[in-house]
């Protein structure tokens, strides 16, 4: 498993998302409240982007007509079949123990940290000054 | 006897002769008012009197509880049957009426077939066209154990599963009835969803669509969710219809489940453990039988009918062909059990 720096950490702010690559990988990495999470760029279903998807909430329900909206922003729905995935573990809403998104860690670190090495940033230059988000992949 | 079985038969249908026979069971207002109107007979348009289906070439009488006795429970050596006629009465668009009509009918089932008849039992019928009516029926009759289900027709004035009929089936899981829904129209729509058909065929193959309809309503309105020790029969509805539908559902059900959160677990499983169906028909040719109940995934689910008199079958065939013999236990006898509390009450298997 190596160390992929894949972007730097204020290009993507809290809430946003995007897609990047580690080692050719397409991978979704999405910024909850300013922790990162990165998981393949595609649905276990049939590949779908999940980039492309809506960012949705978590909907749950004691009983019919009530419905408990909690986690904004911490769903993504496959833009093709509309299957939801937990941004946190991937876990899929109908069959978490199932069907999932491969998730990788992600972390925030500084350029500094990161000229100790060893890392692998295909297409980003790395600085001093800045933070980069870095996932094992 | 039925493979060695005391079979219990779920799907049994008297024929009410015409409304003569029921005012014995109606208060004067409507005794009276059934003459003066002139209403001699409200028979279902269901079951047409002299369609081929609504009766056997050998069955046309099957109004009477003899006429049971010595073409069915005997031959046959039936435990217990659950009776259900299928007259109008439930139909009719006043509401008064189908209440009075309604109550004359379970009367009529009461005092002519359960009290003649040790072996049989029966549903309750409902005047579904205020919910109000309905559960007082079921308040009125529940005490008598005998009756061993409520019973509506599949084809109703709104969907089952809306939330103004849940006091209905609250009724039901208070006094351990199962809600059987039964192939037919009360007529407020039209009986296929693309309009009214011209021929008696094309209603009777579409029976399917209204099961699939309702079935989807009680699932994805919450009922099956809200109510999960409520027990749903469907009588003549056809079994091969029902995986493939659910399938489509379920598999929908993965990307839209967000517009109905209380579905919180796969509409296949919420199937298996609550809904049942009678095997009269079957609607799958022997050969193809066995994949029908792989897919079904379950040998709980089906539970043995004769539907008599409807003509499902001639003969001896009772038992659809291409069955397996090690479900005949369950088949004919042990789903049922499991299915109708009041079937197991000991007090209940011998009056």
């Amino acid at each position: 498993m190596a160390r992929w720096v894949v972007a730097r950490a204020e290009d993507i702010p809290p809430g946003e998302h995007k897609r990047v690559e580690a080692g050719g990988r397409p991978i979704a990495l999405f910024n909850l409240g300013g922790e990162f999470f990165a998981m393949i760029d595609k649905c276990p279903h049939q590949g779908g982007s999940l980039c492309a998807g809506t960012i949705s909430g978590h909907v749950t329900s004691p009983e019919p007509g009530v419905y408990h909206y909690a986690r904004r922003g911490e769903m993504v729905r496959c833009p093709w079949h509309y299957w939801e995935f937990d941004i946190r573990t991937g876990q899929s809403w109908f069959d978490p123990a199932k069907v999932k998104v491969r998730s990788y860690p992600a972390h925030v670190e500084t350029g500094a940290q990161l000229q100790q090495g060893p890392y692998k940033a295909e297409t980003l230059p790395v600085t001093i000054e800045d933070n980069y988000v870095v996932i094992e992949a | 006897m039925l493979h060695g079985q005391r079979a219990i038969d779920v799907d049994v249908h008297p024929l009410v002769p015409n409304m003569a026979a029921l005012t014995p069971y109606m208060d004067e207002f409507w005794r009276d008012q059934v003459v003066e109107r002139g209403i001699n007979t409200i028979a279902s348009q269901n079951y047409p009197p002299n369609a081929p289906k609504t009766a056997r070439a050998d069955w046309k009488q099957a109004s009477k509880v003899s006429d049971l006795q010595s073409q069915l429970l005997d031959p046959y050596g039936i435990e217990t049957a659950i009776v259900t006629p299928l007259y109008g009465t439930q139909m009719v668009f006043n509401a008064d009426m189908a209440r009075a009509f309604t109550r004359a009918l379970n009367d009529w089932t009461r005092a002519e077939w359960l009290d003649r008849d040790s072996r049989l039992r029966a549903s309750i019928v409902l005047p579904m066209h205020d919910p109000e009516h309905a559960v007082e029926e079921i308040e009125r009759l529940a005490p008598d154990r005998r009756f061993v289900q409520a019973q509506v027709l599949v084809m109703g004035e709104t969907p089952a599963g809306k939330r103004q009929h849940w006091q209905v089936y609250q009724a039901c899981i208070k006094h351990g009835l199962p809600l059987a829904i039964h192939a037919g129209s009360s007529f407020r729509h039209p009986v296929t969803s693309v309009g009214w058909p011209s021929w008696y065929l094309e209603e009777y193959s579409a029976q399917a669509q209204g099961f699939q309809s309702t079935l989807g309503s009680l699932i994805t309105e919450g009922v099956l969710s809200k109510f999960p020790e409520l027990k749903i029969v469907l009588l003549e509805s056809g079994v091969t219809w029902l995986m493939p539908f659910l399938y489509r559902l379920q598999k929908t059900w993965k990307g839209t489940r967000f517009e109905i959160p209380w579905v919180d677990r796969p509409p296949i499983e919420m199937v298996r453990d609550q809904v049942r169906l009678s095997c009269q028909p079957f609607d799958a040719p022997p050969e193809v039988v066995p994949r029908v109940l792989e897919m079904l995934g379950s040998d709980d689910m089906l539970m043995w009918a004769s539907d008599w008199p409807h003509w499902q079958y001639d003969g001896e065939a009772a038992i659809p062909p291409g069955l397996p013999a090690s479900l005949m236990p369950k088949l004919l006898r042990e789903n049922a059990l499991a299915t109708y509390g009041r079937l197991r009450a000991p007090a209940c298997v011998k009056e």
